[in-house]
């Protein structure tokens, strides 16, 4: 394998990651007010699921752009100008995501958390909608002008195949996430997930397959190899069938496993849709973005090589350590009690005195 | 505005933004894990509640920072394709490392910090904080390396075929001169931020009647002074540093930061002028001291001859074609002013901290509870001013051109900017700047409310490390949860 492809399996490799990784972060994300309804310490339990690793999976997608970045400039430039609507939305929900977690503990008050819980499910459902438009659309082609900028906005992006795949990686993120919390926790929720798991299943599973269709079904209107696509969305399809078939037996490892890979085949999907150009033009199919046409130079991609294979290791062993660290299944009686403040300051003079809240443990 | 403009305005303010929280993060990520340290050999509570309260702070800063930052990572695709196309294949590499080498560290390990307070025994969980500290301050290497490369190229090449820049040595890019100046003046600038941001708010509470609160603060605030110091010395030395190497790279730069418009020979270094600035033929001198110039750019008092804002511009034209090649004079006169003179917030707190402190002694006075908090703004704003300074003082270059550097390897602003249409930049930042601006009040909130309440009550104690017995309490409650 020359280097440009070996590039390009591996920036597949960083967004396969991302997805496989913060595909249950977007699902847990998105559950919070389905599965916690009316509840905060069932809440508090989704969301500590996730507590130690979302930050580290968010940084799969970080790397993976800086990747694309070195590896195929062109493909950067013209995904994230051609996309620029889109990615600025995705963008806006990771910002309030990453605030709204963190923050959601600090101020004792409903409302606080409430509009804490609004930034979680806007920074969950956004991407995870999103980056399946997206990523249908530049395996099915766009029109590229000249200078390599997507034309067409919006009624290109919001083409039926694209909403498909949004409706796609929308619908596993949440079974993904559906899954993980049966897997990490214990008592109710871990039931009600399991009853919600096998019911999106129903779901998730005709949507990917009709997404692989349409996907091949347009691959071969404009004279590409059809095959992959179709076989991929078979093959995620039937591994969310086992996963349903999992959970009703209770084997919530295995289940997870097979949302996983359902995960990775839709990866597989899309890159492998995309192949051998980057991001594929319509009608014009000089203008795409090649593997051959977009890659840097030798130089940048072997020294980039060498860079990745030395460190990926070590962030696999640490990685994998954490997830080891934080294995064990949470339940509503291990939620500790609130410690946020409350959210006025002390009366002055009293300034520095600890309040009611901060002393309740 | 052109889409030019608003894409430069919305780099800047995204990126003003970002620098005003990654130095606190850069700095104080080592002084906790210098408090954790200290607990962990001395078994002094005093440190580990320490530990607690400026770690709540550093979390509630960490995570806006990050926020912040995914936005940079994006935006030279969004605003700046042209750019990406040019130079991706030399700056994609730093960019990349970073998230690999550093970005993934800090995040997987500050998970590990936060959540494993009794899930790790306690030196595995003291070295996360390390591998966090060591991490934030990775990532500013790598990124402040991507940054000098467009100070000033090197290890590069022009590929006419492609019309592009490639990277020829790796080694080059990540030793570049400029990098090895900017790295530590960039880090012992965050250094300074921490320090004043821990004896500040720290030595606003000694100040307070509580003698238990005061006794926990005084030696946090003793290293924290020491810290500023130590910074505050190596600022100094590294600006002087990147000073003279900024004469020789880019010298339109160094004589806009004086509004030096002629060639002149042994130059006043001028404190305070008049003048609308962007007109050389506007600006009055006021107040000039001998002798400074001359030192700061080539290290000799006299004999020196610095070239002046005209005479590059004219050297400009004849050597890139017609176009304006000065930066804003205004922006980069002040900046560096500015920059130097917020400096003297912090450098009046160790002064008085360090006197009031010595010997044991507990200050009382309310004065210096003042000054605590009016010094703690000031670094956050030299750090700003000193990238406005170096970032504005590029202008109008993407890519300055590096004078002893391939000849083909320069972009402008102009030739790198997306080709939107104006109504989408705009809309994106109006977005940003309204987002921006609501999640930093909300930031600001929290900090105060957190500086304010103290160390808590329910973090008096360190939590039992991980329990022999770790697999019987199942039902034990988590030492933290969100």
């Amino acid at each position: 394998m020359d280097l440009p492809h070996f590039w390009f399996l591996l920036v597949a490799v960083f967004f396969g990651g991302y997805f496989l990784l913060e595909g249950f972060d977007f699902g847990v994300g998105m559950l919070m007010p389905i599965l916690g309804r009316s509840d905060e310490v069932k809440r508090r339990v989704l969301l500590n699921t996730i507590g130690p690793v979302w930050d580290g999976n968010e940084v799969w997608v970080i790397t993976g752009a800086g990747a694309m970045f070195a590896a195929f400039p062109q493909w950067y430039a013209t995904l994230f100008s051609g996309f620029y609507l889109p990615l600025l939305l995705i963008l806006f929900g990771l910002i309030v995501r990453v605030v709204s977690i963190e923050w959601r503990g600090k101020i004792e008050d409903p409302r606080w958390r409430r509009w804490c819980d609004v930034g979680i499910g806007l920074g969950s459902w956004l991407p995870a909608i999103l980056w399946g438009i997206a990523f249908t659309d530049i395996a099915v082609g766009v029109p590229l002008d000249e200078n390599g900028y997507v034309t067409g906005g919006l009624p290109v992006l919001l083409r039926p195949v694209a909403l498909l795949g949004g409706a796609a990686t929308c619908l596993l993120f949440l079974l993904h996430g559906a899954v993980f919390v049966a897997l990490k926790t214990e008592g109710e929720i871990r039931v009600a997930a399991r009853r919600l798991a096998v019911g999106l299943v129903a779901g998730a599973a005709p949507v990917v397959l009709l997404l692989g269709w349409t996907v091949s079904w347009a691959l071969g209107e404009q004279g590409r190899d059809m095959q992959l696509p179709f076989y991929a969305a078979i093959l995620s399809s039937a591994a969310l069938l086992a996963a349903a078939l999992a959970v009703r037996l209770v084997r919530e490892g295995w289940a997870f496993a097979l949302t996983g890979a359902s995960v990775l085949a839709l990866a597989v999907l899309f890159f492998g849709s995309l192949y051998p150009n980057l991001v594929a033009s319509l009608p014009y199919p000089e203008r795409s973005v090649t593997i051959e046409s977009a890659a840097s130079s030798p130089y940048t991609l072997k020294v980039m090589a060498w860079a990745a294979l030395g460190t990926a290791p070590f962030v696999l062993v640490y990685q994998g350590w954490s997830y080891w660290v934080f294995r064990k299944r949470i339940s509503a009686a291990q939620i500790p009690p609130s410690i946020g403040l409350s959210p006025r300051l002390p009366a002055p003079g009293k300034a520095g005195e600890p309040d009611g809240n901060a002393g309740d443990r | 505005m052109t889409a030019l403009d608003i894409a430069r305005w919305q780099f800047g303010i995204t990126t003003v933004y970002h620098f005003l929280l990654v130095p606190l993060t850069i700095g104080l990520a080592p002084l906790i894990a210098l408090m954790q340290t200290v607990w962990h050999v001395t078994g002094d509570e005093r440190w580990y509640r320490m530990t607690k309260f400026f770690g709540k702070l550093f979390l509630i800063n960490f995570a806006l920072g990050v926020a912040t930052g995914i936005v940079q990572e994006f935006q030279f695709g969004l605003n700046w394709s042209e750019y990406s196309r040019f130079i991706g294949d030399v700056f994609g590499a730093p960019l990349a490392l970073e998230g690999i080498v550093a970005f993934f560290m800090e995040s997987t390990f500050l998970g590990l910090w936060i959540f494993g307070w009794d899930r790790l025994p306690r030196r595995a969980h003291l070295a996360c904080i390390w591998m966090v500290a060591i991490g934030t301050n990775a990532s500013a290497y790598f990124i402040i390396a991507a940054n000098s490369f467009m100070q000033h190229p090197v290890g590069v090449r022009y590929n006419p075929e492609k019309r592009r820049a490639e990277l020829t040595s790796i080694w080059e890019l990540l030793t570049n001169n400029t990098t090895l100046a900017a790295f530590p003046h960039t880090i012992a600038g965050a250094f300074l931020t921490a320090g004043t941001f821990v004896a500040g708010i720290g030595s606003w509470w000694l100040v307070k009647e509580k003698a238990d609160v005061s006794e926990m603060f005084r030696p946090v605030v003793r290293l924290a002074l020491w810290v500023m110091v130590a910074a505050g010395g190596a600022v100094a030395i590294t600006g002087d540093v990147q000073g003279k190497l900024m004469f020789q790279q880019q010298p339109m730069k160094m004589a806009s930061a004086e509004s030096l418009c002629q060639t002149e020979t042994d130059p006043d270094f001028s404190i305070l002028t008049t003048g609308t600035h962007n007109n050389c033929a506007s600006i009055s001198r006021i107040i000039e001291v001998p002798y400074v110039l001359p030192f700061l750019a080539k290290d000799q008092f006299t004999g020196v001859t610095l070239e002046g804002v005209e005479d590059l511009q004219r050297a400009g034209v004849e050597k890139y074609g017609p176009g304006n090649y000065r930066p804003n004079l205004f922006v980069a006169y002040w900046a560096f002013r500015a920059m130097i003179g917020w400096a003297l917030g912090s450098a009046a707190l160790a002064a008085a901290g360090l006197w009031l402190t010595r010997g044991g002694r507990t200050p009382r006075q309310g004065w210096f509870r003042r000054l605590a908090l009016w010094a703690l703004p000031t670094p956050f704003l030299a750090n700003s001013a000193g990238w406005v300074f170096t970032e504005m003082g590029r202008q109008p270059w993407a890519v300055a051109p590096n004078p002893t550097g391939v000849k083909e390897i320069h972009l402008t602003v102009q030739q790198a900017v997306s080709g939107h249409a104006v109504g989408a930049v705009a809309a994106s930042l109006i977005g940003f700047t309204l987002l921006y601006g609501f999640l930093a009040a909300v930031w600001f909130g929290l900090m105060r409310r957190y500086v304010v309440e103290g160390p808590l009550e329910h973090d008096a104690h360190p939590p039992g490390a991980r329990a022999e017995a770790d697999e019987d309490d199942e039902a034990k409650p988590l030492s933290f949860a969100y």
